[in-house]
C-alpha cells in the first residue's frame, strides 16, 4: 500500500517537474529514455540471462527514427517514427531471437554481443546509407499535423518519454506477476521441469526476448529523437554493457531498479563531471565495484532489506531482532 | 513377456506400449530391446538394480532421450521422437528421482505453474496467483500433506516435502498416466505407507495409472498391480508382484543385491 | 584478385593476426583456468602500449640507442601485467570468485572503466607514436613491395614463441601442471595440496603480462589513440569465443581465420573488412556453441 502511494507521489512529481526544473528536462528524458532498455535487461535477468548485445536494438529504434523521418520528410510523425521503432526492433528482436533462445548464459551473452557487433560494423563501414561513425540526424518530428519549436518539443519529449517509462515498468511488472512472466522466471532455476510441465523453454524466453528488444528499440528511439541523432554507437559493446551496468546498479530483482539506476547512474555521470571533471568512468566504475562487493541486490534491493528490517521490527519488538537478522541472511 | 494383469471379462487398454527399445551410451547397452505395455488403470511397478536402465527407461518413454531404435506409443500414438514437452500435453506426467522443482518459487506457485499450463492461462495481464485452480491446487497440497509450505521457498523444503511436491506437481497435471521414479525414498520411514496409500487412492480415484520405480519390496508388494523386472537393459520377468516377488532368479539377481 | 595480392593479403593476415593472438590467448587462458571473463585485457592492451611508448620514447629522448626500444616493449609489457594485473587479482578478483558469473563480468567491466580513464588522465587524447622498433628492423621484399619485416617476420614469430612457450609451459612444468590441475578440477587439486590462489594468481599475471605485451608490440605499427583497448577487447573475445573459451591452440587457429578472413577483405571488399570477426563469430557459435575446439555440455537428469 505505502509502496503503491509513494509511486504515484512520485509519477506526479516528475510530471511537475517542468514547473519547477526546467533545466532538467533533457538530463530526465535521457534517464527515461535509458531506462527502457535497462527495463530490458532485468527482465531477461529474470530469467538469468545476461545479453550484451541489446544496444542493436537501442541502435534499431533510433535509426529507425531517423531513416523513417528523412523517408517522410521535415523529421516525419512522432507516433508513427515511435511505432515504427516498435516494429522494426520487434521484427529483429525476434529473427535474433529465434537463434539465440536456443543457448544459454556465457553463450547468450557472447551470440548477443556477436550480433550486435556485427550491426555495429554495418552501421560504421557503409556510410553512405547509414551515415557511418558520424551517424543520422534525427529532425524534430511533428506530431498529429502540430509543430513545435526547440523548447516545445522538448517539453514534449519529456512528457511523452515519461510516460512510456512509467507504462513499461508498469507493464513488465504485470508481465512478470503473469503466467508466461513467472515461466520466464522458472528457466532460471530449472528448465527441465518447465519442459516437463508441457512449455518450451525457448518459446517462453523468445516471448521475453522480443519484449526486451522492443523496449531498447523504444528507449533508443527515443534518445535518438532527444539528441537529434542517432549514431553507430548506440550499438556498442560498451553501451550495452552500460545497460547491464545500470541493471545491476539499480538492483535487477525489481522492475523498480531499471528507473532507480539508470537515475542514479545519468546523475553520477552528469554532476559528477561538475565536480571532477573528466573523472566521471573512474567514479562510476567504483560504484559498481561497491554495490557489486557490497550491495550486489543494487540500489532498490538495500531498500527492500531496510524496508524488511522495519516491517520486522514494527511486528514484534521481541523477536524483531531474530527476524531482521534472518531476513538479512537470506 | 508383458504378462497382461488378470482381469475379469473385458481386457485393458493399452495406454503405453515400448516396443524394441534400444539405446547405448558410450560402450554400456542401457536398454536392449524393451517391450512393454502399461495397461490401463494399473498402477506398474519397476524393479531391478541400479544401472540396469530403469531411469533411461522413463527419460525414453518420455521424449528426454531418443533411443538407437524401437518405438514407444501413447493411446496408440507413436511419440518415440516427440519432446518432453509434447509428451506431457497429450497426457504422461513425470515425478523425478532428485526432485524437480522451481526453487525460487514457493511450492503453490510451482502448483499453479503447472495448473496455469494446463488450462492455458496465457493473459498477459493476469497475475498466477489470482488463476482459478488455486484452491485445487492447494487441495492437492493437502492431499500430500504440503499444504502447511505453500507459501514457503520450495529450494528450501526438506528432501521428503520436496519428494512430495514433485509428484503434487505432475498430479496438477491431470495426466491419463503417472510415471514416477522412487516415489518415497527421501520420505521418512514412518510416513512411507501412510503417503502411498494416499496416493494410490488418489490416482484410483482420479482414474491415473501410473508406472513407478521402486526398490523397497513392501511398497511394491502392497501397491503395485503388476511389476516388470530390469536388468543390464532387458526386461527379465513381468507379471503380478506374488508370482514375480517369489522368482528365485529375481530374488537372486534383484532382491539380495 | 592476383597471386601477388594473394600474398599480401595472407601476410598482412598473418601479421594481424599475431597481435590478436596476443591478446586474444591471455584472455581465454584466464578465462580457462579462473572461469572468469576479464573485460580488463583490453585495458591491459592498451595500458601496455602507451607504457611501451612512454618508456621508449623517453629513453631515445635521453640519448640512449634507439635499439633499447625493443627491450622497452617487454618490460612495459611486464610491468603493466604484473603489476596490474597481480593487484587486480589480489585486490578484486578474490573476493568475487564465489559471485555469479554477471557480477564477475560487470566486476572486470568497472576495472575497464577505471583504466580507461586513469589512462585518458595519464596520457591525454592526443596520438602517440613510436616507430623505431618498425624502422630498425627494416624492410623485406615480398613479390617486389616493401614490406617490414617487423611485421611480416617479428610479429608472427613472437606469437609462435608465445604459443609453443606457453604450451611447454603448461605441459612440462610443475608449475603448468599445477595450473591443469585446478583448471580440471579445483577441490581435488586443493586436495592433494595444491594452493589454488597462487595458481590463479600466477595465471592472471601471465595472461595479463601477454595482453600488455600485445599492446606493446602492436604499438609500433599503430598510433595510439583512447578506445584502442574497447576495441581490441572485443576483437579478442570473438576470436576467443570462436576457438572455444579456454583452448590455448584453438586461438591460434582462430586468429589465424580471422585475421586473414579480415584481410582479405580488405582487398575484395573492403567495407566488410570490420564485419568478418563478427561474422565469422557469429557463423561458428550458431553451429557449435562451444566454439569450434570447445566442450560441449553434460546431460541433467
Amino acid at each position: 500500500m505505502a509502496a503503491r502511494l509513494s509511486l504515484i507521489a512520485l509519477a506526479i512529481l516528475l510530471a511537475l517537474v517542468p514547473l519547477f526544473a526546467v533545466s532538467s528536462l533533457t538530463f530526465l528524458a535521457i534517464v527515461y529514455a535509458k531506462s527502457l532498455a535497462v527495463l530490458g535487461i532485468i527482465l531477461l535477468l529474470q530469467a538469468g540471462q545476461v545479453s550484451f548485445g541489446h544496444g542493436m536494438f537501442f541502435a534499431t529504434g533510433a535509426y529507425t527514427a531517423a531513416f523513417l523521418g528523412r523517408a517522410m520528410g521535415g523529421g516525419g510523425d512522432l507516433a508513427l517514427l515511435l511505432v515504427a521503432s516498435v516494429g522494426t526492433s520487434l521484427v529483429l528482436g525476434l529473427i535474433v531471437g529465434l537463434f539465440v533462445v536456443r543457448y544459454r548464459y556465457i553463450f547468450f551473452g557472447m551470440l548477443n554481443l556477436a550480433f550486435s557487433m556485427v550491426l555495429y560494423s554495418i552501421l560504421e563501414k557503409f556510410f553512405h546509407l547509414t551515415g557511418g561513425s558520424d551517424g543520422l540526424r534525427i529532425r524534430r518530428p511533428t506530431l498529429f499535423g502540430f509543430g513545435f519549436d526547440r523548447g516545445q518539443f522538448d517539453l514534449l519529449l519529456y512528457y511523452v518519454m515519461l510516460v512510456l517509462a512509467l507504462a513499461g515498468a508498469y507493464l513488465v511488472w504485470r508481465y512478470l506477476k503473469s503466467p508466461l512472466g513467472q515461466a520466464l522466471k522458472a528457466i532460471k532455476t530449472n528448465e527441465t521441469r518447465l519442459e516437463y510441465i508441457g512449455l518450451s523453454a525457448r518459446s517462453v524466453l523468445l516471448v521475453g526476448y522480443v519484449i526486451s528488444a522492443v523496449l531498447c528499440g523504444i528507449g533508443g528511439a527515443g534518445l535518438g529523437l532527444i539528441q537529434g541523432i542517432a549514431t553507430p554507437e548506440y550499438t556498442y559493446w560498451t553501451r550495452s554493457s552500460e545497460f547491464v551496468f545500470i541493471a545491476i546498479l539499480g538492483g535487477v530483482g525489481h522492475v523498480a531498479g531499471a528507473l532507480t539506476g539508470t537515475f542514479v547512474y545519468e546523475a553520477i555521470r552528469t554532476y559528477a563531471a561538475a565536480f571532477v571533471a573528466d573523472s566521471w568512468q573512474l567514479i562510476l566504475g567504483f560504484v559498481l565495484l561497491a554495490i557489486i562487493l557490497k550491495a550486489p541486490t543494487g540500489i532498490v534491493g538495500v531498500f527492500e532489506t531496510i524496508a524488511q528490517r522495519r516491517a520486522a521490527a514494527r511486528a514484534t519488538p521481541a523477536n524483531a531482532l531474530e527476524s531482521a537478522n534472518l531476513e538479512s541472511m537470506k | 513377456m508383458s504378462g497382461a494383469p488378470h482381469s475379469a471379462a473385458a481386457a485393458p487398454r493399452i495406454l503405453l506400449e515400448a516396443r524394441g527399445i534400444e539405446i547405448r551410451f558410450g560402450g554400456v547397452v542401457a536398454a536392449d530391446g524393451i517391450d512393454l505395455d502399461v495397461y490401463e488403470g494399473e498402477n506398474l511397478a519397476i524393479i531391478g538394480p541400479n544401472g540396469a536402465g530403469k531411469t533411461t527407461f522413463l527419460n525414453i518413454c518420455t521424449g528426454y532421450l531418443r533411443p538407437l531404435a524401437g518405438s514407444v506409443r501413447f493411446n496408440a500414438r507413436e511419440i518415440t521422437a516427440q519432446p518432453p514437452r509434447t509428451i506431457t500435453r497429450l497426457g504422461i506426467a513425470r515425478a523425478f528421482q532428485i526432485p524437480q522443482l522451481f526453487s525460487d518459487h514457493t511450492v503453490l506457485e510451482n502448483m499453479l505453474l503447472a495448473a496455469a499450463v494446463r488450462q492455458k492461462r496465457w493473459n498477459l495481464l493476469k497475475p498466477l496467483a489470482g488463476i482459478a485452480e488455486r484452491d485445487e491446487m492447494i487441495a492437492l497440497l493437502e492431499l500430500v500433506d504440503c499444504a502447511q509450505y505453500k507459501d514457503k521457498r520450495a529450494g528450501d523444503l526438506p528432501e521428503g516435502h520436496r519428494k512430495l511436491v514433485d509428484i503434487a506437481i505432475a498430479l496438477a497435471l491431470k495426466p491419463q498416466l503417472l510415471l514416477m521414479d522412487e516415489p518415497t525414498s527421501g520420505v521418512a520411514s514412518a510416513d512411507k505407507f501412510e503417503v502411498m496409500e494416499i496416493l494410490v487412492a488418489a490416482l484410483a480415484k482420479a482414474k491415473v495409472s501410473s508406472v513407478f520405480v521402486e526398490h523397497d519390496m513392501d511398497m511394491v508388494q502392497r501397491y503395485a498391480n503388476r511389476v516388470a523386472v530390469w536388468s543390464t537393459g532387458k526386461i527379465k520377468r513381468a507379471g503380478p508382484p506374488k508370482e514375480v516377488l517369489e522368482d528365485p532368479e529375481v530374488i537372486r539377481t534383484v532382491i539380495g543385491v | 584478385m592476383s597471386l601477388d595480392t594473394l600474398i599480401l593479403a595472407v601476410s598482412d593476415g598473418v601479421a594481424y593476426a599475431s597481435l590478436v593472438f596476443l591478446v586474444a590467448v591471455g584472455l581465454t587462458f584466464i578465462f580457462g583456468v579462473l572461469g572468469v571473463l576479464n573485460i580488463a585485457h583490453g585495458s591491459f592492451y592498451a595500458l601496455g602500449a602507451y607504457m611501451a611508448v612512454s618508456i621508449g620514447l623517453g629513453l631515445v629522448k635521453m640519448g640512449f640507442s634507439p635499439w633499447l626500444t625493443f627491450p622497452a616493449l617487454f618490460v612495459a609489457a611486464i610491468l603493466v601485467g604484473a603489476v596490474l594485473g597481480g593487484l587486480m587479482e589480489k585486490l578484486l578478483l578474490q573476493r568475487i570468485y564465489d559471485k555469479e558469473h554477471v557480477l564477475q563480468i560487470l566486476v572486470t567491466f568497472a576495472v575497464f572503466m577505471m583504466l580507461e580513464n586513469i589512462q585518458r588522465l595519464i596520457w591525454g587524447v592526443q596520438p602517440y607514436f613510436m616507430s623505431e622498433p618498425l624502422q630498425l628492423l627494416g624492410n623485406v621484399s615480398l613479390v617486389g613491395i616493401n614490406y617490414t619485416a617487423y611485421q611480416t617476420l617479428f610479429l608472427p614469430l613472437l606469437a609462435l614463441a608465445v604459443l609453443l612457450g606457453l604450451r611447454f609451459f603448461l605441459r612440462h612444468t610443475n608449475a603448468g601442471a599445477q595450473i591443469m590441475a585446478v583448471t580440471e578440477d579445483r577441490e581435488a587439486a586443493r586436495a592433494i595440496g595444491i594452493d589454488a590462489q597462487r595458481v590463479y594468481f600466477l595465471t592472471f599475471i601471465v595472461g595479463a603480462t601477454l595482453a600488455a605485451l600485445g599492446g606493446a608490440v602492436a604499438a609500433p605499427t599503430t598510433s595510439l589513440i583512447p578506445g584502442m583497448g574497447a576495441e581490441m577487447i572485443v576483437l579478442s573475445f570473438a576470436v576467443a569465443a570462436t576457438a572455444g573459451l579456454g583452448q590455448i591452440e584453438g586461438a591460434a587457429v582462430a586468429a589465424l581465420m580471422i585475421g586473414l578472413g579480415r584481410s582479405l577483405a580488405v582487398y575484395i571488399a573492403p567495407e566488410f573488412e570490420v564485419l568478418v570477426p563478427y561474422i565469422l563469430m557469429v557463423l561458428v557459435l550458431i553451429v557449435r556453441p562451444s566454439g569450434l575446439f570447445g566442450a560441449t555440455a553434460v546431460r541433467k537428469i
